[in-house]
């Protein structure tokens, strides 16, 4: 089986428009959640959010490209261009006949569908633009990337709600360690941060109206943030042979499911893929450094998860470190899981672990070390990203320091 | 604003060029418009004049609505405008 390494890595998301700027947030323990600003938002009983300002979607795309491209289409190619210079790859012949993009996302261009219904629905407006199907899907993003780099290859987009990003990782993972492609462009992004958006997820009530606080005893709720993460996945030699520079090695994944609840998480198959990525990474739970935990800050994700940590490392669970970035770029449901493999290499590359902000009161049921407040400095040879979906679908990768 | 001066602007944004350089015996395809920028162009006319366009992108050659050049958009909507007041 062939090695896989990540060789560029790119993001918008609250916390910064690069990778750079979301990484020294996260050091800092910057929090990018705040008052939501759009349409109807006085509406709203939750009216706060990770949203992304101070973005000018002109600065990047012409007017052309912009009838075309939802917000999370945006902000996808934004974290491409940034992941793919870094990398230094550029696709023609049979590298880009056999190198693909697979995306995680989960609620399509939700601004658009928004947008549209309110025009039909409010305004009685009985025309919509053309360009609102091809605007919406939920591949857009995966074939508006194909289509800018010359990706000819597998390319397709994973629904896995809160897990999109990490099955979509996984998937990109398998295609490059089984052979089938040289290189994957790979992660996830979501934009659902509309008053349509956000109206939907209040009405399931697990949703804070003040902060993300989580494994905090109080915390009381998720935050929903919104951006992308997109990373380039490299045959090992390929990358070697080119003198790229390697950020991380992805060395196993793991996907369970539940098969029980639509929405609440279960212990057992959180464990199940947790421990079935150290099996597919032939690595000892000790080996585990850092995990970037799931951790939405809901009552019940942040007790079960642990419980499912401490279940599979034993003892060890009192040695490593978790921690969740949702604190501070809120919860980007499809894009999560790739905005936080970011902490994770931060961890692998620069021995600094990204901090749980917002913790203020200990919590028996969560009595792990969740690196409270404050970044830390470590040496990680391991880690772990955690994401357990709605619906019972989860995916655990694990990643090794280069 | 005369109709046909109307019809043009919006052609001309649509191939990102002045109105100045639209000639009304243009077709689409001389002006860089291409099948999605054509369907835009309908809607982009539909709104303006608030008609609807009997155009379908499958067959555009069968829709009661001749597309082969500027002149003869013009006078498709012309014709529905004219309609509309009936």
């Amino acid at each position: 089986m062939k090695r896989v390494v990540i060789t560029g890595a790119g993001t918008v998301n609250a916390l910064g428009l690069n990778v750079p700027d979301t990484l020294e947030a996260m050091r800092e323990g910057r929090c990018g959640i705040g008052a939501l600003k759009f349409r109807d938002v006085e509406r709203l009983a939750i009216q706060i959010g990770a949203q992304v300002h101070e973005f000018d979607e002109t600065a990047h795309f012409n007017r052309q490209q912009l009838s075309l491209y939802d917000r999370f289409t945006q902000f996808t190619l934004i974290a491409a261009r940034e992941a793919l210079a870094q990398a230094g790859l550029e696709f023609s012949g049979e590298l880009a006949a056999r190198s693909g993009v697979v995306l995680g996302n989960s609620g399509g261009g939700m601004t658009t569908l928004d947008e549209n219904y309110r025009s039909v629905y409010e305004e009685g407006k009985n025309r919509v633009h053309p360009f609102v199907v091809p605007k919406l899907m939920n591949n857009a993003a995966a074939s508006h990337v194909s289509m800018e780099f010359n990706l000819k290859g597998p390319s397709f987009t994973v629904s896995t709600a809160c897990a999109s990003s990490n099955h979509a990782m996984s998937q990109a993972f398998q295609m490059v360690h089984g052979g089938l492609a040289p290189v994957m462009i790979t992660g996830g992004s979501e934009s659902m941060l509309c008053f349509g958006g956000v109206k939907a997820w209040e009405g399931l009530r697990v949703m804070s109206k003040d902060a993300c606080r989580p494994f905090s005893a109080n915390r009381n709720g998720m935050v929903q943030g919104e951006g992308a993460g997109v990373f380039v996945f490299e045959e090992y030699e390929h990358a070697r042979k080119r003198g790229a520079e390697m950020l991380a090695e992805v060395v196993g994944f793991a996907m369970t499911s539940d098969a029980s609840d639509i929405v609440m998480p279960s212990k057992n198959g959180a464990a199940r893929a947790i421990a079935g990525a150290l099996h597919d990474a032939k690595l000892n739970p000790q080996d585990v450094g850092y995990i970037n935990a799931h951790g939405t800050g809901t009552a019940a994700n942040d007790k079960t998860e642990c419980a499912a940590v401490a279940d599979v490392f034993g003892a060890h669970a009192d040695r490593l470190m978790i921690s969740s970035t949702k604190s501070m770029h809120g919860h980007c449901i499809g894009g999560t899981g790739a905005i936080e493999l970011l902490a994770c290499i931060m961890a692998l590359r620069d021995g600094v672990i990204a901090p749980t902000i917002g913790y203020e009161e200990p919590d028996p049921e969560c009595a792990l070390d969740v690196v409270p407040n404050e970044a830390r400095e470590a040496r990680v040879e391991v880690a772990l990203s955690n994401a357990f979906a709605f619906g019972g679908l989860n995916a655990v990768l694990a990643l090794r320091r280069v | 604003m005369s109709v046909t001066d109307r019809v043009i602007r919006i052609i001309a944004e649509q191939a990102m060029i002045e109105p100045s350089d639209v000639a009304l015996t243009d077709t689409m395809q001389d002006l860089g418009i291409d099948s999605m920028g054509l369907v835009e162009c309908i809607f982009a006319l539909e709104e303006e004049f608030d008609i609807t366009v009997p155009f379908n992108a499958n067959e555009p050659q069968a829709s009661d609505f001749d597309i082969s050049s500027v002149e003869t958009v013009v006078a498709g909507v012309e014709r529905l405008v004219a309609r509309q007041k009936d």
